[in-house]
């Protein structure tokens, strides 16, 4: 069933005589398999409202991702969280829509600097498991009028509620980039490069190690950017000798091969994502006995490519932290929990939240397990 | 503003609760006698006034879980207290509760500069958490002007931001983790010092709820390096319009200043009068701060200088020393002192999108005029959350009802123009009445569920952030929420509140 307006989404949901799968560009099948009759709501398109100097987007949760990214580079802005592009890593085609990328909470390496997609969430209005309208938030930036549904809604994987529209805050993009990277370094050495970085005052906007090297990035007033380019460099010697690339496509390709994991694109294997302090890192993908590791956000993010069908939280025991699973055939994320299992008093309030939102539990049930 | 009537039957319980708190509480730790709970009888919103039955001033999770769990099973409302700072009326007790603050917690548990976190207990002060970390070069970004005394766990509850949230963002933004003790004193820890949820995102949640979900005893922050250097610049212009556009300019251009700060006549003569920060006579002035090494300030400044000129300034005056910095943010940071020399005031929280600033500054004055009082306008434009400042005499008879009507009329006009009623101070009861005005019932119904799920018999800070009227129900126990495992009686010895 494909809706195109508020309304038919409610009445979709209203009318829902069983569980529903929601669909927005269809680019990221995550979580347990769930069953049920697809509700496409790509029809619900278009941005509302675009105030570049108020640095608010709003926008239909269906509109195309490269319809968004479009807009704002036209204004000389961007979506300063980054978010990936997943078609290459899980095998999908079609469009990413806004609404997905909110859903999955969908962040890249940016999110070290200017936090992950939900905090440059503003506003939400979605439609819960009863077909009611919910309003939370605005499109101000700053705004505590009553509890902040909308960080609830981002991540939730369409669970609680489909989303209908969104606003969000918006960034200017910089004039100029640099990226420094170190090559020939171990797992743990790139830890301490990327932590060194990281607690400079040089702004840092990307910290990541993979088949690369050992990458930082940072962004701003070209001046600037050359000024801490140089600082970062002699920062980082005692690490490493580190190139600066100056040249913008080279360095962008490098970024958002880091942003989709790229990597791991043409390989066999699952792949999960563990986040975790920075210095806990390195010896949890050592023990993980993954093919192949990419670390992003500074050693919090880490990309684990895996033998088909393991599972890695038996591999990896109790660490502080979590492990989820991004790519796996249906058969192993329906016999291993995609997220990560929550403790008991956080999975009562968990169950206690769906039975409200979704009192019939029709909205992807059982998705996050 | 209305607040439900304290119940007898509870009020009657108060020995033997304070006996049950007593034996598992050290002895300093339970206030009864009516001349110590006083000085628990309101915030910053002092309009407002109800001595609790009792205060408890636990020192651990465990302590607090305790108290909860008492009060829980006497069905006693408890309101949760970190400095007393709230502006909005957040811990305002009633008569019948007992004030759980959590002041005695303060101490610093972990710091660790590589990770970027720290992890405090809930009373630490702010400022103290900067301070904890500023050897090393980081800060803890949220900076509430209140930030000398008000507490993380207030901070949390109310999601606060300060005049540098344009670049780091508020509270939910830098929050890692927290402990949280349910009311029924269930201990939960939600995050801690990796960087996204696993599965829902119940610290955004909870950041913001008011202490209506529950008690945050400890918290992970992200600290951040502090920046070489900042500086800031102050322009004067001819109009608050001319003010207006040029702040839309600044952020267009793609200079990201760490503040913004506008500041209206009025304003700047109450300042200037009471600060002499040497202020230039004009209309509206703008402080702009932005941060980095000298070169990059120089660069950005630069920039903010070229895009300012387009609009005729009165006055652009940049700091050469530290000295000039301090006196140009000297004014702005005394204006509510200022304010209270000359009148009493109410300071309203409103946040508009930028665009419509003229236009809402417009509608104030003409506003002011219709009230018949004053009104000064300091806010962090950048990110469009006004301050505007209404002036009254709390000792004129009927001068505070008409100040809260202009209030209210100033908060629908920004709801109007696509705002919200609160940017940073909460809702609390100073809003609480005009939640409708921002959101339908099926909006504030899906807030509500939230808080049946966590304190499902609607014991924590009850009173707060939902009309009096829409919560009723549920305060007294008799909503039907399908699908809950709800007591509707709760197992105590005092009955249910409000008479069941």
């Amino acid at each position: 069933m494909r809706v195109s307006s508020e309304e038919e989404l409610a009445e979709a949901v209203r009318d829902a005589g069983g569980p529903l799968r929601i669909r927005g560009g269809g680019t990221r099948p995550v979580g347990r398999p769930v069953a049920g009759a697809a509700l496409d709501v790509s029809g619900l398109c278009g941005i509302r409202l675009y105030e570049p100097g108020a640095l608010t987007l709003v926008a239909a949760a269906g509109t195309p991702l490269a319809e968004i990214e479009a807009a704002l580079a036209g204004e000389g802005q961007r979506l300063a969280f980054e978010p990936a592009d997943w078609r290459g890593l899980l095998g999908t085609t079609g469009e990413p829509t806004l609404g997905g990328v909110i859903a999955a909470n969908v962040s890249g390496p940016r999110r070290v600097q200017a936090g992950a997609a939900r905090d440059a969430l503003l506003g939400v209005r979605f439609v819960d498991g009863r077909g009611t309208v919910v309003k939370n938030g605005g499109r101000v930036m700053k705004n505590v009028t009553g509890y902040d549904l909308v960080k609830l809604m981002a991540g939730s994987w369409g669970t609680l509620g489909v989303l209908s529209e969104v606003s969000l805050k918006v960034l200017p993009a910089p004039e100029a980039a640099a990226t420094l990277a170190i090559t020939g370094l171990d797992d743990a050495a790139a830890i301490g490069a990327m932590t060194a970085a990281l607690r400079s005052p040089f702004d840092v906007t990307g910290a990541a190690h993979g088949r690369e090297g050992t990458l930082i990035r940072i962004e701003g007033f070209a001046d600037s950017v050359a000024y801490r380019a140089g600082r970062l460099a002699d920062l980082l010697a005692t690490h490493g000798a580190a190139e600066i690339l100056r040249d913008a496509g080279r360095a962008a390709e490098i970024w958002r091969a880091v942003r989709d994991v790229a990597p791991f694109h043409d390989r066999t294997g699952d792949v999960w994502r563990l986040s975790v302090a920075p210095t806990a890192a390195a010896a949890l993908a050592a023990r993980s006995g993954a093919d192949e590791v990419l670390y992003d956000w500074g050693g919090g993010l880490v990309w684990l490519l895996v033998q088909a069908g393991s599972d890695l939280r038996a591999a990896l025991g109790d660490f502080a932290g979590h492990a989820t699973v991004i790519r796996a055939a249906e058969e192993t994320r329906a016999r291993i929990a995609p997220f990560p299992p929550e403790p008991a008093p956080v999975a009562a309030i968990s169950a206690g939240l769906r039975a409200r939102f979704d009192p019939r539990g029709i909205l992807n049930p059982g998705l996050m397990g | 503003m209305d607040m439900p009537a304290p119940d007898a039957a509870r009020i009657a319980g108060k020995g033997a609760l304070g006996a049950a708190l007593r034996a598992v509480l050290p002895e300093d730790a339970v206030i009864s006698d009516p001349a110590e709970t006083r000085a628990y009888e309101c915030d910053a919103l002092s309009a407002y006034r109800a001595a609790p039955m009792l205060v408890v001033l636990p020192r651990s999770t465990e302590e607090v879980a305790a108290v909860l769990r008492i009060c829980h099973a006497a069905g006693v409302p408890v309101v949760p207290r970190g400095a007393g700072t709230s502006l909005a009326g957040g811990a305002l007790p009633t008569e019948d509760s007992v004030v759980l603050g959590i002041a005695r917690m303060n101490r610093v548990l972990e710091v660790n500069y590589d990770d970027r976190f720290i992890r405090v207990e809930a009373g630490r002060t702010n400022l103290s958490v900067s301070g904890a970390v500023e050897a090393e070069g980081f800060f803890y970004a949220p900076d509430p002007s209140s930030q000398l005394a008000c507490a993380i766990g207030g901070n949390i509850a109310m999601n606060s931001g300060g005049a540098h949230c344009l670049k780091y963002g508020v509270t939910t933004n830098n929050l890692l983790g927290v402990t949280l003790v349910q009311m029924d004193g269930t201990v939960v820890e939600i995050g801690g010092a990796h960087m996204d949820a696993g599965g829902l995102d119940l610290l955004g949640l909870v950041c913001g709820s008011e202490g209506q979900l529950g008690v945050v005893t400890e918290a992970t922050l992200r600290i951040l390096p502090k920046p070489e250097g900042a500086r800031p610049v102050l322009i004067g212009f001819r109009s608050n319009e001319v003010a207006g556009a040029c702040v839309a300019d600044v952020i267009k251009a793609g200079v990201l200043p760490v503040a913004i700060e506008f500041m209206d006549r009025p304003c700047i003569r109450a300042c200037e009068d009471f600060a002499h920060a040497g202020y230039p006579d004009c209309e509206a002035l703008l402080i702009v701060e932005v941060e980095g090494a000298e070169s990059e300030i120089d660069e950005q400044l630069g920039l903010i200088r070229q895009i300012a000129m387009r609009h005729d300034p009165v006055e652009f005056r940049e700091a050469v020393s530290q000295d000039e910095a301090r006196k140009i943010w000297l004014g702005r940071k005394s204006a509510f002192g200022a304010m209270g020399q000359i009148n009493d005031y109410m300071c309203l929280d409103g946040t508009i999108p930028v665009s419509s600033l003229p236009h809402v500054l417009r509608r104030i004055g003409e506003m002011s005029a219709e009230f018949g009082l004053d009104v000064a306008n300091v806010f962090h434009a950048g990110d469009g959350n006004m301050h505007p400042l209404i002036l009254y005499d709390a000792n004129k008879p009927g001068d505070l009802e008409t100040c809260e009507a202009f209030g209210a009329e100033i908060l629908k006009l920004c709801v109007e123009v696509g705002g919200c009623l609160t940017g940073e101070h909460g809702v609390g009861i100073e809003k609480r009445d005009l939640m409708e005005v921002q959101y339908a019932p099926a909006d504030l119904e899906a807030q509500m569920q939230v808080k049946d799920v966590f304190d499902p018999l609607w014991l924590l800070n009850p009173a707060k952030v939902f009309p009096l009227a829409a919560s009723a129900a549920r305060r007294a126990g008799r909503e039907h929420v399908p699908g809950a495992l709800r007591p509707r009686t709760p197992a105590g010895y005092f009955g249910n509140e409000e008479g069941a």
